[in-house]
């Protein structure tokens, strides 16, 4: 790791003033321009961060930490019935949140399945929905690949087995972080803090970013800004909700594919609405839109359930050596719909 | 032998390398680094002041600087769980923390579970239950069983193994590790 200054920001303003660029930002190399050192650049836990610091990715000239800034912890329930999380709240403390446990079943069981209890004890929310992605090539100093400014994509005609099954044209990413699955599937927003004092707040669903808008940066984020809550709003809490994923190991690992679903059943057993959102298959968390409409007003039951798992899969251009995500989603989304609607899974299904 | 991190000496205090015209600048909470910056770590109970540059980590300072190598480094990405440690009462990757950012928390190592001349009942169970092979991952694992029954004292088979899943062990220990905690959960009377 090079050398670097060090300073502790006294609140989320003060960081937002002092911080020059987005890591992202930082970490991009075009032709002909000179890497950017200069860069005065945030840190929360640090876990990711320090990752990409030790593998020579990215050389800031100081880091600003914001890891103990009392105003952006934990989780409280505003006026309005909402909840706010705090950025800098661990994904062990969401995993461990009773009430969220009832509210939002779904995002404490994506935040306990994210990382190792290590990790997990120090990786802030805001840091999880802000690292960069798991690309192996992006990680390689080797590869200068589209992602940081180089010409080239090594991932089509290279080793593409956990990249993306949808939205991958020029660059095929998987959005990297766990919560963010359930989030989406809650309809939560991210308030942000802009250096010149403004906050705006903004759909989770409007702050991720496709290669096909800019190949250089996962979200919307800009210099400086800070990410200080995520909210979840009022109207979409429901206990019928749930997180399962499917990774190599059942011990900390990535999920292979990964689904968030939140259902409204009335008295009638009636799917009032249906939010189901894909995790660890496309450059962000990808709303299946088809399978959402197709349980709007139904009854939920096994054949509509798979038919939902069909329905996720519209629109899929898997790459050479990742079309065993297309049943795996299927799968997922089947017994994540039946789980979430709290009825007995297909004995025919495995 | 870590670069950046070395015991303190004494009268060192001077040193203390803030760039005065970055400070002036921001008018805010001071710069601190790149050179080496004084510390004080709060290590098994005791107060240690050290000279560590801000990329040091925490496993690099308790390694070189304190000479506390019980706790290992192994893959240094956070990824194996080899240098846990706790901070405060939790469990952490000291690799993936910085020795500067720790500040008036208290560090426990695997040098701090032993008291009054008595093994931790943790390493104790180890021992009995050979859930020891090379070693390498064990100070870790040990730190991650005493912290989950501290917080726990008659844990089920799959609490020790969501408390034990962030460790690597390539000695494939895990069967024994889990069966020593499990015969300290059933032993422990209160
Ligand atoms: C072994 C291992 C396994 C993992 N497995 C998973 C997994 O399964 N699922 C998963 O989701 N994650 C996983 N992770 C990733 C981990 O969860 C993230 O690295 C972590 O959440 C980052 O949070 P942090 O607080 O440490 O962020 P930092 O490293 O401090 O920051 C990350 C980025 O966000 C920026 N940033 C941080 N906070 C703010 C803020 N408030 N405002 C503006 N910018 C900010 C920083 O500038 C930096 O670019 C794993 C990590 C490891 C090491
Ligand atoms: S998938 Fe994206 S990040 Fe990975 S090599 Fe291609 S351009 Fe780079
Ligand atoms: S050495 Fe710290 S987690 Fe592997
Ligand atoms: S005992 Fe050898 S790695 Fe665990």
């Amino acid at each position: 790791m090079e050398a670097f200054q060090w300073q502790q920001a006294r609140s989320p303003a003060e960081a937002a003033a002092l911080v020059t660029q987005t890591t992202a930002e930082a970490m991009l190399t075009l032709q002909g321009t000179p890497s950017a050192q200069q860069a005065i650049l945030v840190k929360a836990g640090g876990v990711d961060m320090l990752d990409l610091m030790k593998e020579g990715l990215v050389n800031p000239r100081r880091l600003v930490d914001i890891s103990r800034l009392a105003e952006l912890q934990g989780i409280s329930r505003e006026g309005d019935d909402s909840l706010r999380i705090g950025a800098l709240t661990t994904l062990a403390q969401i995993a461990a949140h009773p009430g969220l446990r009832q509210s939002h079943a779904a995002l404490a069981q994506a935040a306990a399945m994210a990382a190792s209890p290590q990790i997990r004890n120090r990786a802030t929310l805001g840091g999880n929905l802000l690292q960069r992605p798991r690309c192996w090539y992006l990680r390689s100093a080797a590869h200068h690949c589209l992602r940081k400014g180089g010409g080239h994509c090594f991932a089509f005609a290279g080793d593409n087995r956990y990249h993306a099954i949808f939205a991958n044209h020029g660059c095929a990413i998987v959005h990297p972080s766990t919560p963010a699955t359930a989030l989406l599937a809650f309809h939560a927003q991210v308030e942000l803090l802009h250096p010149q004092g403004q906050r705006r707040q903004v759909p989770l669903e409007d702050f991720f970013v496709l290669p096909e808008a800019d190949m250089h940066r996962e979200n919307i984020l800009a210099a400086g800004e800070i990410l200080t809550a995520v909210w979840l709003p009022p109207q979409i809490q429901t206990n019928r909700s749930i997180y399962l994923q499917v990774a190599e190991r059942e011990a900390f690992d990535w999920p292979l594919a990964a689904v968030a679903v939140v259902v409204d059943l009335d008295a009638a057993g009636l799917c009032q609405r249906a939010s189901i959102v894909l995790g660890a298959v496309a450059p962000a968390p990808w709303r299946a839109r088809q399978a959402e409409a197709l349980l709007t007003g139904a009854t939920i039951n096994g054949k509509t359930a798979e038919a939902a798992g069909e329905a996720a899969l519209a629109g899929a251009t898997p790459l050479a050596q990742n079309a065993y995500k297309l049943p795996l989603l299927a799968t997922l989304v089947r017994r994540a719909v039946l789980a979430a609607a709290a009825l007995p899974q297909d004995p025919r299904a495995s | 032998m870590f670069p950046g991190a070395r015991a303190f000496p004494e009268g060192e205090l001077t040193l203390m390398k803030e760039d005065p015209q970055e400070n002036e600048k921001s008018a805010a909470a001071s710069v601190l680094g790149p050179g080496a910056v004084p510390i004080v770590l709060r290590v098994n109970g005791e107060t240690h002041p050290l000279l560590v540059e801000p990329r040091t980590t925490l496993a690099e300072a308790l390694r070189g600087s304190l000479g506390l190598t019980g706790t290992k480094i192994a893959c240094n990405q956070g990824a194996c769980s080899a240098c846990s440690v706790w901070l405060d009462d939790l469990v952490v990757a000291s690799c993936s923390i910085l020795a500067i950012e720790v500040g008036e928390r208290r560090i426990t190592t695997i040098e701090g579970l032993a008291a009054g001349g008595r093994l931790h009942p943790v390493q104790e169970a180890f021992i009995a239950h050979d859930a020891v092979q090379c070693g390498f991952c064990t100070p870790g694992l040990v730190m991650s069983c005493a912290a989950l029954l501290a917080g726990n004292p008659h844990p089920g088979e799959a609490e020790i193994q969501t408390a034990i899943s962030g460790h690597l062990c390539r000695c494939g220990t895990y069967p024994h590790v889990v069966q020593a905690i499990l015969a300290l959960a059933d032993a422990k009377g209160d």
